[in-house]
């Protein structure tokens, strides 16, 4: 080995150098340049990629409090996977993950543009409002959580009692103890909590659409709707898919809402892939199968990472 | 282009900081003090960690030993505890849920009771099953608490009702009981460990074996809750209350008697608002012996390589679990102590908590029958409640889904 390693590197050169010098001044440029950039490898190695091997890794074997004391994780193959996909459980939060994520996206996403494209006409206060619209975001999701189970409370919450004034429900909304209500009210909850978030991004995004554009528009008798259509919306695209983009990627892996407000329940009816895979690594110790879960999470967060680098290089190019 | 001269040394740098990083990253346990040992506790709250440390202390003194603390939230303590583990970095006493004992046990990386020398003659048989996993005792609970029947004389004397002692009577009294704004009863039925606690004691007495969910015996409990839930004098929104929900409600008025423990004693006393009183859970028939969960944490000693420091915990744990600490730490805590004979005295000083002195003697532990299965169980029982009294399904049928559920990584 030790006499291989140079002839290699001898061979391997190109034969004709006709000016060393530059040659090693250009390799000493390659290794600049490597050496700037490996911090930032490493560290993605260490904190993004590291983990993401150990997260699939560990969804092969049979990892438990044992493996902690022991080091051991005997391989299982598939038998994870098969156990966490035999459960009806598992394609419930499944279905309520995707209905979730849809249902907080859809109603985040529009409401927060409606309010961007209220607060970009200027109007006196405005300023302060956005501001005063912007506390769910502040508020931490577990004390949003339990403010609202108070709220959302079937026989002394505020909202079934103004329902009840209003004469649009008799008994009260089962909002939390409903199976079939509570998933609405979880996706009630998060839409308040994420509407700040994409109201500001779009709020932003439409302050980079030239006026005069809507001037023109004015010019040529376009109403407010048609000018909101093909003006607003192309032009705040890039915005938009970004918003929903870190919108989803933030909903999909939802956990601290769901435990905060309904555990899960009312009979398994607010499960999500956040908190199967929490209940299997935290509450039963099989980190195995826990990270099964974690793995179709990352996987649908990466296809959905794609189609998002994929969308932003063509607004990209688009512009150029 | 500016000259290049100061690459090697800068690449180095890069490189040496890089390494440290990692270096940080990896190797950092703490090499223990001797002549203090660590404790990983629950202990959060200000005036429990405070409370802890005057027990420690008082203990570890005596020895020439002082204790620190660390907290972390209930929840938190298994996963801290085994990461602590895989950095070979563990505490010298870990404070376990009872209801976790079992899976670390399993790992052999706890000492025996037996090895440490530390006895528990005179603790209550319920006591030592607690801490104890496959007839091996690991763990030392110093105090114990479990579940009882809490009710507010007024509404019973107004309503002209003594507590009930049989599920019969709690329906009746509970329908008595029930006012526009008040219901007669209140559970927790969370899908949690809190719901699934307090469903025990119902699912025990009545026969229910948590081994086998669907020998028929556990649906009496579970047509209980349903029934009284359909009566109204149980709010349906019990599958979202937490124990101090319930707590909460019993507080404000709206519920005249509820299940809960010891441990919302000091929320009661600290308010002159709602009278309140404790009994027996009721149970099914007359006669019949009610069968509570026992609840609570025991002290461990995790395998270590110095045996010097493990002598010195075991130490201090023999001096905690002195009756007269024992003693006094049942009252400072509100919890029953585990020695048959303080657990006595504890009784005659606070005849209010009698009811949970008697019941922890002869509570049950979660972990007993079905060891490191536990957590499946009880997420199956959870399950089984959930879905009856949500209309779901019935309470054979529930059961019978549940048995399926428990066993199915077996």
């Amino acid at each position: 080995m030790s006499t291989a390693a140079p002839a290699t590197a001898r061979t391997s050169s190109p034969a004709p150098r006709p000016k060393g010098a530059a040659r090693r001044g250009s390799r000493r440029t390659t290794l600049l340049r490597w050496a700037f950039v490996a911090p930032a490898l490493l560290y993605m190695a260490a904190f993004f990629g590291y983990p993401l091997v150990r997260n699939v890794l560990m969804s092969f074997q049979h990892y438990t409090p044992k493996t902690y004391f022991t080091g051991e994780a005997p391989f299982n193959g598939l038998d994870n996977w098969r156990a966490v996909f035999g459960d009806p459980l598992f394609t419930d939060a499944l279905w309520h993950t995707a209905l979730f994520t849809l249902g907080s996206l859809a109603g985040q996403f529009t409401i927060g543009l409606a309010l961007a494209v209220f607060f970009s006409r200027r109007f006196r206060l405005s300023a302060l409002v956005r501001a005063v619209l912007l506390l769910p975001w502040l508020v931490p999701m577990v004390v949003a959580a339990v403010v609202w189970r108070r709220i959302l409370d079937q026989e002394h919450g505020v909202l079934n009692a103004a329902l009840k004034t209003l004469g649009l429900t008799d008994g009260g909304v089962p909002w939390l103890s409903s199976p079939s209500v509570a998933l609405t009210a979880a996706v009630l909850v998060n839409i308040w909590i994420g509407i700040p978030f994409n109201m500001v991004i779009l709020y932003g995004g439409l302050q980079e659409i030239p006026r005069d554009l809507y001037e023109a528009a004015a010019l040529d008798g376009a109403s407010p709707w048609r000018a909101f259509r093909s003006i607003t919306l192309p032009m705040l695209r890039p915005v938009i898919t970004v918003v929903l983009v870190l919108g989803f990627m933030s909903t999909v892996k939802i956990l601290d809402l769901i435990l905060a407000l309904t555990s899960g329940g009312p009979a398994d009816s607010t499960q999500t892939l956040g908190t199967v895979t929490y209940q299997l690594s935290f509450l039963r110790l099989d980190f195995g199968q826990g990270a099964v879960v974690g793995n179709v999470l990352i996987l649908i967060s990466a296809v959905f990472a794609v189609l998002y680098l994929r969308a932003s290089r063509a607004d990209f190019e688009g512009r150029k | 282009m500016p000259s290049y001269t100061a690459h090697p040394a800068r690449t180095a740098l890069a490189a040496g900081a890089s390494a440290a990083v990692l270096v940080l990253l990896t190797g950092c346990a703490p090499t223990p003090e001797p002549g203090t040992l660590t404790v990983l506790n629950s202990a959060t709250d200000t005036a429990e960690h405070t409370r802890n440390q005057k027990f420690f202390d008082r203990c570890a003194r005596q020895y020439g030993l002082r204790v620190e603390q660390l907290s972390v939230p209930a929840d938190q303590v298994s996963s801290k505890a085994l990461r602590m583990a895989s950095s070979k970095s563990l505490p010298d006493i870990l404070e376990l849920d009872g209801s976790e004992l079992p899976q670390f046990a399993e790992t052999g990386g706890l000492r025996t009771l037996e090895d440490l020398g530390v006895r528990t003659d005179g603790f209550s048989r319920s006591a030592v099953s607690l801490g104890s996993y496959d007839g091996t005792r690991y763990g030392i609970a110093r105090s114990a608490n479990s579940l009882a029947l809490y009710y507010n004389p007024d509404l019973l004397k107004k309503a002209g009702v003594r507590p009930p002692r049989t599920w019969d009577e709690l329906r009746a009294t509970a329908r008595k009981l029930t006012r526009a704004s008040t219901y007669g009863f209140a559970f927790s039925a969370t899908p949690n460990a809190d719901g699934v606690y307090q469903f025990l004691p119902f699912f025990w007495s009545g026969g229910g074996d948590e081994a086998r969910l669907d020998d028929g015996k556990g649906a009496g409990a579970l047509r209980l809750w349903k029934r009284m839930v359909d009566d109204g004098t149980v709010s349906k929104a019990v599958v979202n209350w937490n124990q101090q929900d319930v707590n909460d409600q019993f507080l404000a008025g709206r519920a005249a008697m509820m299940v809960n423990g010891p441990w919302q004693v000091p929320v009661l006393e600290g308010q002159k608002k709602v009278d309140w009183a404790v009994a027996p859970l009721p149970v099914p028939r007359a006669g019949d012996t009610a069968v509570a969960p026992i609840g609570g944490t025991v002290m461990t000693v995790p395998k270590s390589d110095d045996r010097g420091r493990e002598k010195d915990a075991a130490k201090v744990l023999g001096c905690l679990n002195t009756s007269a600490n024992q003693l006094d730490w049942g009252e400072a805590s509100n919890n029953v102590p585990t020695r048959t004979a303080a657990a006595r005295r504890y009784a005659e000083q606070n005849p209010r908590l009698a009811a949970f002195a008697e019941l922890v003697g002869t509570a049950r532990s979660r972990t007993g029958k079905v060891g490191t299965g536990w957590p499946e169980v009880g997420e199956a029982l959870a399950g089984a409640f959930q879905s009856v009294l949500t209309g779901g399904s019935s309470p054979e049928n529930a059961l019978r889904r549940a048995q399926r559920q428990a066993t199915a990584g077996e």
